[in-house]
């Protein structure tokens, strides 16, 4: 019997796979996030340029951009993969599902959630990965960089897309304020000492960076940086 | 008190089912929810109808046998309670009470509410046991193991295998189940030898079987009516982890 192929297509494994991938991307969006803040020292960009520049450049880094993608389409490949699993187990549904009795609607929604979230990441990506990588940011700032800042100050004074991040930013603070503990539990690392802290953990995670992120394009649009 | 009461009823597995409406009178407060069935059941008799399928045995919370989905719940609104152990008073004059039989891949009706189980059991039989081998008694003093491990195994081992778990999770998956009795003897002496053997042959069986997968929402174990803990799943994610990825034992 082939020992780790059959391990990670058991249901416990293919919960791994969720799981790994799920850290993954968390250990992702806290550099994602770090980074973008700069924006915030309000210096007309010209640090989080510097970041973006290192970011674009560093060969170390572009080749973690191959292995989020990867750990991206792993994670979303593995949910449907579930999902469709999961609708299998249940042919027939209850006429009356009292689910709110009995866990969080964020944690019967991840689906849905995470649904979203792929919806907002080919829009954001078209918005400001495309730009950067292939088609080029247009203009550079006064130490020389390419000035991705003006092209995110340009993208967020439409009002529409401000909105639509900021709807999509709450939908992320859902998924990860499950995601986060969920994978803690699928790895097994339930403990009665850490458990408590865990999901205080989860849930600062969830907020800081959700409204981390959906700062920055309301504070774009409504100039409080510049 | 007056109820109006949605009872699925299902000739067998190849037909479809439907909920039929059923009025009652005059139920006692201090009737338990499956002597009002009785009581339904006498009425049905009575009129030359075919009385509701159900499942009971001990009515005293202890067998696993009772299985209702009331009013969208497994064994119905309170906490720590099987069916037979669920009184009227916990319900209010006039109500509706919707009572449907589990619904899993897994656990096929039967009739009625009465749903086939025997998935469970099978799984039981991949490795939920211990191979008892001769030899002398073993020291009455001896303590291999701390209190609170052996507390530990006792909770999970209080598992009645009822399947409100698989019922109230909305993938249908059986983890809760699977992981208290792969932890009750895990977590003993006895279970040792076969530890890491067992989990891989109860998890392989699982899937077999067509339950869903885990993804954590926490609803069993607030439905259980024994309580198992979650910490059980994630001690059955680690010995699976133990299994395929250390041992060299494999199935």
């Amino acid at each position: 019997m082939s020992g780790f192929g059959n391990a990670l297509s058991s249901s416990i494994g293919r919960k791994y796979v969720m799981g790994i991938t799920g850290i993954f991307l968390i250990l992702f969006l806290i550099v994602h996030a770090g980074i973008n803040s700069l924006i915030f020292l309000d210096d007309n960009g010209l640090k989080f340029n510097i970041g973006a520049h290192f970011m674009a450049t560093n060969w170390i880094i572009r080749a973690g951009e191959y292995i989020l993608f990867l750990g991206l389409l792993v994670h979303i490949y593995q949910a449907v993969n579930l999902t469709i699993q999961n609708r299998k187990a249940r042919p027939e549904g209850y006429a009356v599902y009292n689910g709110s009795a009995n866990s969080k609607w964020y944690s019967r929604s991840m689906g849905l959630l995470g649904t979203l979230l792929l919806i907002f990441l080919v829009i954001h990506l078209k918005d400001f990965w495309v730009v950067s990588r292939f088609t080029g940011i247009p203009t550079v700032d006064a130490n020389g960089n390419e000035d991705l800042y003006a092209v995110m100050k340009e993208k967020f004074q439409d009002p529409v897309r401000v909105v639509a991040y900021v709807l999509l930013m709450i939908s992320l603070c859902y998924h990860l304020l499950h995601g986060f503990a969920s994978a803690f539990q699928t790895m097994g690392w339930n403990h009665s000492k850490y458990n408590g802290m865990i999901k205080r953990a989860s849930v600062w995670y969830a907020l800081i960076i959700s409204i981390v992120f959906a700062l920055m394009p309301i504070a774009v649009y409504t100039h409080l940086i510049d | 008190m007056n109820l109006t009461l949605k009872v699925w009823r299902q000739k067998n597995n190849k037909t479809k089912g439907a909920l039929v409406d059923y009025k009652l009178a005059d139920i006692s407060p201090d009737m338990s929810f499956l002597e009002m069935f009785d009581v339904l059941n006498e009425q049905l008799i009575t009129k030359g109808e075919e009385p509701v399928v159900f499942d009971h045995d001990c009515r005293e919370g202890i067998c696993g046998m009772c299985s209702m989905y009331i009013n969208g719940r497994p064994h119905g609104p309170k906490d720590l309670v099987t069916t037979c152990q669920l009184h009227m008073r916990s319900f209010k004059d006039g109500d509706t009470i919707v009572v449907e039989p589990w619904r899993a891949a897994a656990f096929p009706v039967v009739k009625d509410l009465t749903v086939d189980r025997s998935a469970f059991d099978r799984v039981i039989a991949a490795g939920g046991f211990i191979s008892v081998n001769t030899g002398n008694a073993q020291d009455a003093n001896n303590l291999p193991i701390p209190k609170m491990q052996a507390d530990a195994a006792f909770e999970a081992a209080a598992c009645i295998g009822c399947g409100a778990c698989v019922a109230t999770c909305k993938n249908a998956s059986a983890m809760l189940f699977v992981s208290a009795k792969i932890s009750q003897l895990a977590l003993l002496p006895q279970g040792q030898p076969e530890r890491y053997r067992r989990v891989q042959s109860m998890v392989a069986q699982m899937d077999a079987e067509g339950f869903g997968n885990c993804t954590n929402t926490g609803a069993c174990e607030a439905e259980c009516p024994k309580g198992i803990s979650l910490e059980n799943i994630a001690r059955m994610n680690r010995d699976f982890a133990s299994a395929k990825f250390i041992s060299e034992e494999t199935i």
